[in-house]
């Protein structure tokens, strides 16, 4: 029994992950939505559900700060507090903090967090709303419009000395515009006194406004504030025109529709599956993949019959098809990641005092699962630095004669049969001469080199120029680039910068669909066969004795291609590869590039190019250096995959391999230190 | 998750009694809980994997998993011994992983008494008896239970500082 309940839970913490991020989004989009009905009711339900089914498991902390939380929300939704920024501050607090008592009930520590901090503060809000306003809210309702936005008469008449005490009229009456929509506003002239007795330093005239607002009564009252002593105000709500109504509710009832209709579609065409099943699934049709290749292979010396082929070639399309289709499975929109960057930005705005909002484009572009998972940490470390050192401060952006809020752009899109991804902003780009002057002192470049400004900003991305303010006075654009880089390298992925200076930079991810095929070229060393990704060879050529030259007494090798020495690394010597020719004239260099960097690597011979599925060695092992993961031939052999990105690093080593893994990639043309086992 | 398998075992041997696959090395017999063993395979050729310790044969294709394969005479720091139609990896888990050990043949497999276990031996400071779960006694044999969370553990550990 107890594992049963075990079981029920695993789905609760599952779905109250889910419904958070629900929560938080809508949380999010509050302040523009105003009290947008529909709104509400998803981040309500949301704090429902959690709530309800934290009940049944008897989470007594879960459920008391659920409740108050439902409550505050359903004084939003029914117009009985309004939506503030700080409201929003506290809401996203509160579902932050039962985030965290979900996770550590999860751990079966539920206590461990306090909620007793956030509950006052939560109350203090519930205390706060007026009970008063419960007519409005009626009006709301009688008027009949599902947005909750309803017509005001604001009758404002100030009293004749209102000048004398410094106040402003057409602030308020701008400030009540910015409300809602102005459908009328009469100046009323009755008081006004004939001209000889008209003293220019009294208030004479009043005036009638009619504004439709979602906003609630005490709201436009608000306005007043400050003036409260010095006017007559009276704010009362009219029913819609039914014209006006019919006009509203039109295109707001069409769009609540659609949009239960897309909840509809969403809960009924799909299903939740366990990840391990989809990964077992694709485990088990690669197995079919490879088995029927073996059948072919098995076959094919058979004299066969005509019916014998056609069925054999069903076969074939029929599981390259499954395949195809059991790979889309894991596909996800990369807008499940893209969607907890709202939030980041909000929050490091505020921390930071900047101003910037988030633009997300092409989320529905789809990837790999694990590569979507994966892309989390550097895609938050990029927007991170786009805002702490990218987006200048409001006052310096209005100084460059920039809009003060700054715009960070995510944007994801196909390329050929990759995906990029763009994390763009309109800051103040990257500081070629303090990267470049650092980067000498770093000596990491000489003082006289000449470089391309790509070149320049590519330096951001070298190891070690991380850890020292560079660009920024504060912490340095560098932070982590390095990490950022490896991380899209893991990937298989290739990344990049943009920038122009005092208009902003722009950080360009490509990366591979899925991490679980690739295209390879098969290469014999030995006895053994190894596979190099396609993306990262240019070609493969047969040296002449011509092309080898070794330097430093022959530790070192270059190979010459039309004249430009590339560094030669033996592949064989590498792995320690028993039996692989001993003469490069014997085998052939395949050329690869790595990061603008070209190399040959010595091999054999080349037999062919495939699609493989990779297969991961850590899983059961662990990892293999220069290796980045295997694969399954045709005739069931495991075949290791080569992971060029390291390959390089380790072949253009200049010294032993320091702790940090730092390497120095000067100049193409630095000597070769193989290591050889 | 990876703890659920190992208490199972215990759970199961609850009578009093635990049962052992045994096999041999070089003429001494050995033992692992049957509740690891996933499955046993006639030996097939390996890809060596590249700068590995030597008792690291390679990797091998399990039904589209790659497997590491591990030779445990030579993990013990036995003679090599060609490999020959008795030769077999006996498949075991150790955690969510999975791991072939080559073995020279396997006997049968027998339950144990938890009271017929010995706890090992002091061998000596050149015998490390960590890897040890124990000497089972059966008539006549002697029968050396591995810890096989400690046999594999221990050399996941030394492949990473011969890395």
């Amino acid at each position: 029994m107890q594992i049963d309940l075990k079981k029920f839970q695993e789905t609760f913490f599952e779905e109250a992950a889910e419904h958070l991020s629900t929560m938080e989004s809508g949380l999010l989009h509050l302040e523009e939505s105003g009290s947008d009905n529909e709104f509400l009711n998803t981040i309500f339900r949301a704090a429902h559900s959690i709530k309800g089914a934290a009940g049944s498991f008897d989470f007594k902390e879960i459920v008391r700060l659920t409740h108050v939380m439902e409550n505050v929300l359903d004084k939003l939704r029914s117009n009985l507090l309004t939506p503030t920024a700080d409201l929003t501050q506290i809401l996203l607090r509160a579902s932050d903090r039962l985030r965290e008592v979900v996770d550590a009930t999860r751990r079966g520590e539920a206590s461990s967090v306090p909620i007793d901090d956030i509950l006052p503060e939560l109350e203090a809000v519930l205390g706060g709303g007026r009970p008063s306003e419960a007519a409005v809210a009626a009006a709301v309702s009688l008027s009949g419009d599902p947005r909750g936005e309803v017509v005001y008469s604001v009758v404002f008449e100030p009293e004749l000395e209102f000048f004398r005490q410094g106040q402003d009229l057409f602030l308020l009456l701008r400030e009540l515009g910015e409300l809602g929509e102005i459908l009328s506003s009469e100046c009323q002239r009755s008081r006004m006194p004939a001209l000889e007795e008209l003293d220019p330093e009294l208030c004479y005239l009043g005036w009638k406004v009619r504004v439709r607002t979602a906003r609630a009564a005490h709201e436009l009252r608000d306005v007043f504030m400050f003036v409260e002593g010095a006017c007559r105000l009276d704010v009362t709500a009219e029913a819609l025109a039914a014209a006006d109504a019919a006009a509203i509710a039109g295109p707001v009832a069409a769009r609540a529709e659609r949009r239960v209709a897309v909840d509809r579609r969403s809960e009924s065409t799909s299903i939740r599956v366990p990840t391990e099943k989809v990964d077992g699934l694709i485990n088990l049709v690669g197995e079919l993949v490879i088995s029927q290749a073996m059948v072919n292979q098995a076959v094919a010396s058979l004299s066969m019959t005509p019916e014998l082929e056609e069925a054999l070639m069903v076969v074939q399309r029929s599981t390259r098809e499954l395949q195809e289709q059991v790979m889309a499975i894991r596909m996800l929109p990369i807008g499940t990641v893209f969607n907890r960057f709202p939030r980041l930005v909000h929050d490091l705005t505020m921390k930071l005092g900047k101003r910037a909002r988030l633009e997300i484009e092409g989320a529905e572009t789809e990837l790999d699962k694990s590569v979507i998972e994966q892309l989390g940490d550097p895609l938050t470390h990029l927007i991170r630095n786009s805002i702490d050192h990218g987006i200048e401060d409001p006052e310096q952006r209005a100084l460059a004669g920039k809009p003060e809020e700054g715009v960070i752009t995510l944007r994801a899109y196909h390329e050929g049969g990759t995906v990029v991804i763009e994390v763009a902003d309109d800051g103040k780009g990257l500081d070629r001469e303090r990267i470049r002057a650092k980067a000498v002192s770093q000596g990491l470049i000489r003082e006289d080199q000449t470089m391309t400004d790509e070149e320049v900003n590519a330096l951001i991305f070298a190891a070690g120029f991380s850890t020292a303010a560079v660009v920024s006075d504060v912490s340095g654009r560098g932070v982590g680039m390095d990490v950022v880089k490896r991380n899209v390298e893991s990937l298989n992925g290739a990344i990049s910068v943009h920038s122009t200076q005092g208009k902003g930079s722009r950080i360009r991810i490509r990366l591979p669909l899925t991490l679980a095929i690739l295209d390879g070229l098969s290469v014999q060393l030995g006895r053994d066969v190894f596979i190099v990704p396609l993306l990262s060879i240019r070609q493969s050529v047969r040296p002449e004795p011509s092309d080898i030259k070794t330097v430093l007494g022959g530790r070192g090798e270059l190979f010459v291609l039309r004249g430009e020495q590339l560094p030669l690394v033996r592949l064989s010597r590498l792995f320690g590869v028993a039996g692989a020719c001993e003469d490069p004239q014997q085998g052939i260099v395949v050329v690869t590039e790595n990061d603008g960097h070209r190399f040959g690597v010595l091999v054999d011979d080349v037999l062919g190019q495939l699609q493989v599925v990779v297969k991961s060695i850590e899983k059961n092992y662990r990892k293999v250096e220069a290796v980045m993961g295997a694969t399954i031939l045709g005739d069931g052999r495991v075949a290791f995959i080569v992971d060029v990105a390291e390959l390089h690093r380790i072949a253009t080593r200049r010294k032993a391999p320091d702790e940090d893994g730092r390497s120095a990639d000067g100049g193409a043309a630095a000597p070769v230190q193989e290591e050889v086992a | 998750m990876n703890d659920i398998p190992v208490q199972d075992a215990r759970a199961d041997g609850a009578e009093g009694s635990q049962q052992f696959l045994t096999f041999t090395l070089g003429g001494e017999e050995y033992g692992v809980e049957i509740l690891r063993v996933q499955e046993i395979k006639g030996f097939s050729a390996v890809t060596p994997i590249p700068n590995a310790p030597d008792y690291v044969k390679g990797v091998m294709n399990l039904r589209g998993t790659v497997v590491p394969v591990f030779d445990l005479r030579l993990k013990f720091g036995m003679e090599r011994k060609d490999y020959d139609r008795f030769t077999v990896i006996v498949v075991v888990n150790v955690g969510a992983r999975v791991v072939g050990l080559i073995v020279d043949s396997v006997s049968d497999v027998l339950d144990v008494d938890h009271d017929a276990i010995e706890t090992s031996p002091d061998l000596g400071a050149s015998v490390d008896t960590s890897i040890l779960q124990g000497i089972a006694r059966n008539n006549d044999r002697l029968i050396t239970l591995l810890d096989i969370d400690r046999v594999v553990g221990e050399s996941r550990v030394a492949a990473e500082l011969a890395a």
